[in-house]
């Protein structure tokens, strides 16, 4: 039975008297995300660019994408080619198509290969401090002291030479893919890591940290069960963006011709050349380049998004 | 001042040291520099043998790492290949000042790098007074009409502009104001090179051909400033001290340009600083779409070429800036903040 509370005493409410129950933390995180016009409009853009290019793979054959018909090279857009043919004749939708899973594998891929790099040393410079510290932190300066497409050409040439095609799930890629995946992983860690060693050197003083260490826990222990799990949001925030980051990245190389090598075909190394057909044939270098800005512009709405509904302490912009 | 300024170089040091040792290490695959010396014909292999002993190019890399930083004039090499060190080396090392002979020109570094250098940088600096012009403009503006149509209409257009390629803004303002303005018969602007060989290198021909390169470099920048400066103009104008200003009657304009601009130039300043040598990145694309003989080019085709010397020489002065500008940032950020003091 229901007591009416008398005068100085306070109501507690049980969590199931709520008219409506708590949310929990991603809920509320869902909840804010919700109302972020332009997150939402981004993720619904990106929902469609991925479906274009592993979808439209069931329609349009990969063999049809590789296929020249050299007759029919630099034809104008068509209702036969929607996306004209390029300097061999190869059918352009059909390689955005095929670009376009390559692009955002290695954009996935890289970023994890990013993580991976930047957690580690975030976390143990912040997590160890002294000496480590002082020699990962000084790594990092001296990587954030050239340019990234500087460092990016410079790797590309360490990394590059003849490296043997892939056979994966019954199609044939370029060995150059895995090459570009890891330099751009290598090249974009330095930002992630000092993300993650700010959140290391906050964290690690709280009072839980102290508890974990006074029952015994290894550090191991502490630092990915008790440290990183708090840290996660900016991380997600920063992944995200740096997919957006990453597959830019692979453009930028593959348009200076350094990039994943062909027949594989990415948004960037369709660009690759593209310059000498500027007014002959627009839509060779129209075309990937707008799905690559289409990529890019909902990935960073997204990423803010994100960064408001998990992240909201960080928005300092 | 003075002390902390000395303390920032010298901790420069070893962080630069640290670069090129990196840099150096990841120079040792980018092919051999010797096979295409030769041009067309055909090196005969004693005089590549010779060639790669002239060059330095036989010994370890932590030998010729050695070379490149302090030289060999104090060591002998074995030229003639009879195994005794006889001709004493002529390189000084970066550190003495000499960043070696180029292999594809033949000519010291320092020369090369100099005949590019003042095209790139008439491109950055044109580029930052676009970028800091426009972002102020834009920044402030959609600040002190936070929500309206406008603002909301620069939002957007400036989140566009941050997501564009760089190449991807190159070729469709080429296609734009060359190729279609062509098309219209409106004067059009041209797309490649730094000047028109039949008018010359005049002023107005630089000027002219500059157009497109520095639109191309300065739009990515210039949403991202604009964005910044509107988040720190509005964070300011909502401060007691503007309050304080407006209520005891100054004309809107010196509040907004004196009060307010003021204090939201410090982060402003910060990011501007940092961000300045990396604009050369932003170069090395545009200089290749645009045809533009400045030093992002020069690296291009000597990368291509494995001309050690000239790769490592422009990395290295690019390093260099990006420390100099780090200490200017910093010092130029305690000038205007008198509460930030270094000195301890």
């Amino acid at each position: 039975m229901q007591t009416t509370p008398l005068p100085g005493q306070v109501a507690i409410l049980l969590a199931d008297e709520l008219e409506t129950p708590p949310l929990s933390l991603g809920q509320l995180a869902w909840r804010r995300f919700r109302r972020h016009k332009m997150a939402m409009f981004g993720a619904l853009i990106l929902i469609l660019l991925v479906v274009y290019s592993f979808g439209g793979a069931f329609i349009l054959p990969e063999s049809y994408a590789n296929f020249a018909a050299t007759p029919l090279r630099l034809t104008p857009p068509s209702t036969e080619h929607p996306f004209g043919t390029d300097t061999i004749g190869r059918d352009v939708l059909a390689r955005t198509i095929y670009g376009g899973q390559i692009s955002l594998i290695i954009g996935l891929l890289a970023v994890l290969i990013e993580n991976i790099i930047g957690i580690t040393i975030g976390a143990l410079a912040g997590y160890y401090g002294g000496i480590i510290d002082s020699i990962l932190m000084r790594m990092t300066e001296a990587m954030l002291n050239i340019p990234e497409i500087f460092l990016l050409i410079v790797m590309a040439k360490f990394f590059g030479g003849k490296i043997p095609e892939i056979f994966l799930f019954g199609r044939e890629f370029s060995g150059s893919v895995v090459v570009i995946v890891v330099i751009i992983g290598l090249t974009s860690w330095m930002y992630l890591a000092r993300i993650v060693r700010a959140e290391f050197l906050s964290l690690k003083e709280n009072d839980f940290v102290l508890a974990a260490r006074a029952t015994g826990t290894s550090n191991a222990e502490i630092i990915f069960r008790h440290i990183l799990p708090n840290s996660i949001a900016p991380i997600i925030v920063s992944a995200t963006l740096g997919v957006a980051n990453a597959i830019l990245a692979e453009a930028y190389i593959s348009f200076l011709g350094l990039g994943v090598q062909p027949p594989t075909a990415t948004w960037g190394n369709m660009l690759d050349g593209a310059n000498n057909y500027l007014e002959s044939a627009p839509w060779l270098w129209f075309f990937p380049g707008l799905l690559i800005l289409l990529t890019v512009l909902s990935i960073n709405f997204l990423g803010d998004g994100l960064r408001d509904a998990i992240d909201p302490r960080s928005r300092t912009v | 001042m003075g002390r902390y300024i000395l303390k920032r170089l010298l901790q420069g040091i070893p962080l630069l040291f640290f670069v090129s040792l990196i840099l150096f290490l990841l120079m040792m695959n980018m092919g051999d520099p010797v096979a295409t010396m030769g041009g067309r014909r055909v090196t005969r292999s004693s005089d590549y043998e010779r060639l790669r002993r002239q060059l330095g190019l036989d010994k370890p890399i932590y030998i010729q790492y050695l070379y490149w930083l302090i030289g060999n004039d104090w060591a002998k090499t074995d030229l003639d290949g009879d195994g005794i060190a006889e001709t004493p080396g002529t390189r000084h090392g970066i550190l003495r000042g000499d960043f070696g002979t180029s292999l594809l020109a033949r000519k010291p570094v320092l020369e090369v790098i100099g005949e590019r250098l003042p095209n790139t940088l008439m491109l950055m600096v044109a580029s930052e007074f676009v970028i800091i012009l426009g972002s102020l403009l834009v920044g402030i503006y959609s600040a002190l009409r936070q929500y309206s149509f406008m603002d909301n209409l620069l939002t957007a257009i400036l989140f566009i502009a941050y997501s564009m390629p760089i190449f991807f803004i190159a070729l469709i303002s080429m296609y734009v104001f060359s190729v279609l303005f062509k098309r219209w018969g409106l004067p059009y602007l041209p797309t490649v090179g730094m000047f028109d060989p039949q008018a010359g290198r005049t002023t107005a021909q630089v000027l002219w051909h500059m157009v497109l390169p520095v639109l191309s470099i300065s739009l990515i920048s210039f949403a991202a400033y604009s964005r910044y400066i509107r988040s720190t103009m509005l964070e300011v104008m909502s401060q007691d001290y503007i309050r304080t200003a407006k209520s005891k009657g100054l004309p809107g304009r010196e509040v907004v340009f004196i009060h307010a601009l003021k204090n939201a130039s410090l982060p402003i300043v910060t990011v501007i600083g940092l961000d300045l040598p990396l604009l050369l990145g932003g170069a090395v694309v545009t200089e290749r779409i645009f045809a533009w003989p400045g030093m992002g080019r020069l690296f291009l085709d000597h990368v291509d070429r494995a001309d050690l010397p000239v790769v490592m020489g422009i990395l290295m002065l690019i390093a260099v800036a990006v420390v100099v500008f780090q200490i200017i940032t910093d010092v130029v950020y305690a000038w205007l903040d008198p509460r930030i003091r270094y000195e301890k």
